[in-house]
């Protein structure tokens, strides 16, 4: 499992637009550089971020290999009701992982 | 004439209190370095804790005993009557306390352990080791020492040319008070040595072997010279 630090408010008040910061531990390997033994390294990068917001889509990434290490990802989002944001990460070599955090409306 | 220009030297070097590198970032850098939800480092400092506790450094320690412990490193081992720096502690307590084999001092669970060791001692002023005025000497003699195809010494660049650009880059006064740090050139967190491997290669100088005592002694001059900062590991830098 890779390492996540996630802000989310704990409380917010009904229609408040909330920022949301992610980071995910991760090398984001270009596949453009060469390795000790003088071998390409090959890539192994996160290739797609999602948000669910109780299981509809709130925010979506595409990431390339240009993307630096350890991504750091954010965006707001309006917020109507209470309910679980679950964060998605996944990238070659099958990397995925998913955190979750409750948001309550106050 | 002369004596006015010896009282304004005095003023320059007495007066002047250090600045970390941290006062000539951006703001979005230093915004990065404050928030411990953005800062990178953190990441390591996290590995670091787990690792304490899975290698068992906790049944000697107690982490509040770790609190003030990197603002005064490197210091003086007192078996040895050597100068060591933080990661040289961790790996004899490895080593020689625990049997278990070396780890190599810039892979990964080494500046994680040192990471969360100096973290505990953030906001701390540094408190240079008086016992190693010697290591202290010889490590401000290789400060000034030119070295390199480009015959710079560290102080050309640290102390005459602070603040100004080198390239891209500002040039900082070169203390050592955030390590180890998250660069974000590196992609990564890395250790005081690789900086200082970083400024030798960069005057096309070739860097002193791993372990070799002039990093102790350059470490323990910037200790001293970086006095009145606070520790600020893990530092987030460009
Ligand atoms: C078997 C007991 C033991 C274990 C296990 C142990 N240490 Fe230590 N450690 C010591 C002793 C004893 C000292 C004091 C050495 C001295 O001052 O000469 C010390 C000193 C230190 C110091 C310096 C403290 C100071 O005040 O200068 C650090 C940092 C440290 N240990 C980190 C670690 C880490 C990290 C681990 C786990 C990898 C670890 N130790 C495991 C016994 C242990
Ligand atoms: C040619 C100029 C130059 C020389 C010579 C030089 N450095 Fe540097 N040094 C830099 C620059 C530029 C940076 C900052 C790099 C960056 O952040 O982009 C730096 C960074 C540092 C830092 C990190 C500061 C921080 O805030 O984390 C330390 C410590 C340091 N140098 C020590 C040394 C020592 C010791 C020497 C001599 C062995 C030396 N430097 C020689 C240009 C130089």
């Amino acid at each position: 499992m890779a390492r996540t630090l996630l802000r989310v408010p704990a409380t917010v008040t009904r229609g408040e637009v909330v920022e949301i910061r992610t980071l995910i531990q991760h090398p984001m390997e270009t596949g453009f550089r060469s390795g000790e033994n003088g071998r390409m390294l090959s890539r192994d990068i996160i290739r797609r971020f999602t948000c669910l917001y109780n299981n509809r889509p709130v925010f979506e990434a595409e990431l390339h290999p240009a993307i630096a290490a350890n991504p750091y990802l954010t965006f707001t989002l309006r917020v109507d009701e209470s309910g679980i944001l679950a964060f998605t990460w996944e990238g070659d070599n099958g990397f995925s992982q998913t955190e979750t955090r409750t948001l309550t409306v106050a | 004439m002369r004596q006015l220009a010896a009282a304004a030297l005095a003023a320059l070097t007495l007066g002047a209190a250090p600045r970390s590198g941290f006062e000539t970032m951006t703001p979005e850098l230093q915004a990065m370095q404050r928030d411990d939800l953005a800062n990178p480092g953190m990441l390591y400092v996290a590995d670091g804790e787990a690792l304490w506790a899975q290698e068992g450094c906790g049944s000697c320690h107690a982490v509040a005993a770790m609190r003030g412990v990197a603002a005064r490193y490197p210091a003086l081992d007192a078996a040895s009557q050597t100068p060591i720096d933080l990661t040289d502690r961790i790996a004899q307590c490895r080593e020689a306390r625990q049997g278990k084999p070396a780890l190599p001092p810039e892979a990964a669970p080494m500046l994680a352990l040192a990471a969360f060791v100096a973290h505990q001692s953030r906001g701390m002023p540094l408190q240079p080791d008086a016992q190693l005025e010697g290591a202290r000497r010889q490590g401000e003699a290789l400060f000034r020492e030119r070295r390199g195809q480009l015959n710079l010494s560290c102080a050309q660049c640290h102390d005459d040319n602070a603040g100004r650009k080198l390239a891209g880059s500002t040039i900082p006064e070169g203390h050592a008070n955030g390590y180890p740090l998250y660069r974000l050139e590196w992609q990564g967190l890395g250790s005081l040595q690789r900086r200082l491997r970083n400024c030798i290669a960069g005057v096309r100088s070739e860097p002193y072997p791993p372990g070799a005592p002039e990093y102790v002694a350059l470490e323990a001059y910037l200790a001293a010279r970086a006095r009145g900062l606070v520790v600020e590991s893990p530092a987030v830098r460009p």
